[in-house]
């Protein structure tokens, strides 16, 4: 009986850490699709969301048959619950990153006559950290980490709203091409709030190694 | 201490010997008035013998040996000069395998009732109304009072050892196992049944179902070699437990 316990959360360890990797990759591949103007690749970004929504209904079922099935208790219980929501973080993360691929697209006729401003690479890169650190922590079950997570989250507030007064000042001075500066205003946001669902996951990690729910008060 | 509600049973420093071996070692135990205490562990943990001394069942038991005191109300139960029987009026026991007297239904619940000197048959009839209502078997039974007990199913067997319990009006109720030779659905019934006495009994529980003491219980306790290992809220204990033995139990990593 709990060896068949032990053995699907095993699974649905592997399952959950599948998951992030894919959502990784497609907001990588939604940054890289933004660096180079490259729409086919932010059209793979879109196309790929449909697996990563597959998944999330995959590892959704999973939990509940685990619930159902081994009405587990304690670590395995916390376990099972953190990777309910941790999941449905992901499944949000890949949402934005295919919203990030979307104003790529809009962005690439307007290439020759915009340039990146340097945060968004440093948005982006500070949140794709946060997701994979919070993925670590899950997987090492690593409150530390976690911990480390939550702070970043300020970082990427500030440079967020760096963006914003750039754009403000950008389409006050240059009018003309307001529409691709409310583009990259919304890329930072989506940026912004994926390191809000990385911290989510984070928060759910320190639940799930310690049983204190931090939300709200970290 | 785990609670701030009133307390119905006090153990302090309780140890219990079978001739040379140790069953129970220094056990303090608090445990709140009108509220369910399960208590858990694997076999031969000491969850039984710990329960039998709660009525003094262990002194039937040949060369068993209690040290320490047990206080119910303040009162000690192991002192000299203390009324078994009164005890165990107060103390009542439900035992896992059902164990009606071949005899009537009523014969049954006013059994305890008679040998405590009650023998007006209207009081008796009261009773013996009060104790199969407590025990949520009146409805299905009422009818048929003259009839044996051993005609009754499983599970009403069951809930008239409950009722026969509760005629002599006792204030604690120790359980042992009582829903674990019954169906899923007599079991529901002993269980929701539980959380209806609670009102007015305290009650100890014995269980080997993890799931049950989590559904009936407000407080729990973890027996392991003789040790209570943990004590507190069913709740804490099973999202969050404060003892690695006790999570490696009720996760089902040994034991």
């Amino acid at each position: 009986m709990t060896r068949h316990l032990r053995r699907e959360i095993e699974k649905l360890k592997k399952k959950i850490l599948h998951v992030g990797a894919r959502v990784e990759e497609s907001l990588q591949a939604a940054m890289k699709a933004l660096s180079e103007f490259d729409e086919e690749m932010a059209q793979a970004v879109l196309d790929g969301d449909r697996e990563i929504d597959a998944l999330e209904v995959e590892v959704e079922e999973d939990c509940l048959k685990i619930l159902a099935l081994h009405q587990p208790v304690a670590i395995d219980l916390r376990f099972i619950v953190s990777v309910l929501k941790i999941n449905n973080d992901l499944e949000r993360i890949g949402d934005l990153a295919t919203n990030i691929a979307e104003r790529v697209q809009a962005l690439v006729p307007e290439s020759q006559r915009i340039t990146i401003p340097g945060d968004i690479p440093e948005l982006a890169r500070r949140s794709l950290l946060m997701v994979k650190r919070s993925l670590d922590a899950l997987v090492e079950m690593d409150e530390a980490i976690a911990h480390e997570v939550c702070k970043a989250d300020s970082a990427v507030d500030d440079l967020n709203r760096k963006m914003y007064r750039y754009a403000e000042e950008k389409i006050a001075t240059d009018p003309a091409h307001t529409g691709p500066y409310i583009q990259l205003l919304g890329i930072s946001r989506y940026l912004e709030r994926i390191a809000d669902h990385a911290t989510n996951i984070a928060e759910d990690v320190i639940y799930m190694v310690g049983g204190e729910i931090t939300r709200h008060r970290l | 201490m785990v609670t701030n509600l009133p307390t119905k049973i006090e153990t302090r420093d309780l140890n219990v010997y079978y001739d040379t071996t140790q069953a129970l070692f220094g056990i303090d135990m608090v445990i709140p008035k009108n509220q369910v205490t399960a208590l858990i562990g694997p076999s031969g943990c000491g969850k039984s013998t710990f329960l039998r001394s709660l009525n003094r069942m262990n002194d039937i038991i040949l060369n068993a040996r209690t040290e320490g005191t047990i206080r119910i109300d303040d009162q000690d139960i192991y002192a000299s000069g203390v009324d078994l029987a009164d005890l165990r009026r107060r103390v009542g026991m439900v035992f896992q395998k059902s164990n009606p007297f071949p005899k009537s239904l009523y014969e049954n619940v006013v059994y305890g009732p008679k040998i405590h000197g009650v023998r007006d048959r209207q009081t008796l009839d009261e009773l013996v109304e009060k104790s199969l209502q407590g025990a949520g078997l009146w409805e299905e039974v009422k009818d048929r009072l003259e009839k044996s007990a051993m005609e009754l199913s499983g599970g009403q067997q069951q809930r008239l050892c409950i009722a026969r319990a509760l005629a002599v009006e006792p204030e604690i109720l120790l359980m042992d196992e009582p829903a674990s030779a019954l169906d899923p659905k007599s079991t529901a019934r002993i269980e929701d049944l539980i959380g209806e006495l609670r009102e007015n009994y305290t009650i100890v529980i014995v269980t080997h179902n993890m799931q049950q003491a989590a559904r009936v219980s407000d407080y729990t306790a973890f027996f392991y070699e003789g040790h209570l290992i943990e004590f507190g809220e069913t709740q804490t204990l099973f999202t969050k437990p404060g003892n690695q033995q006790t999570e490696d139990y009720i996760t089902g990593r040994f034991g």
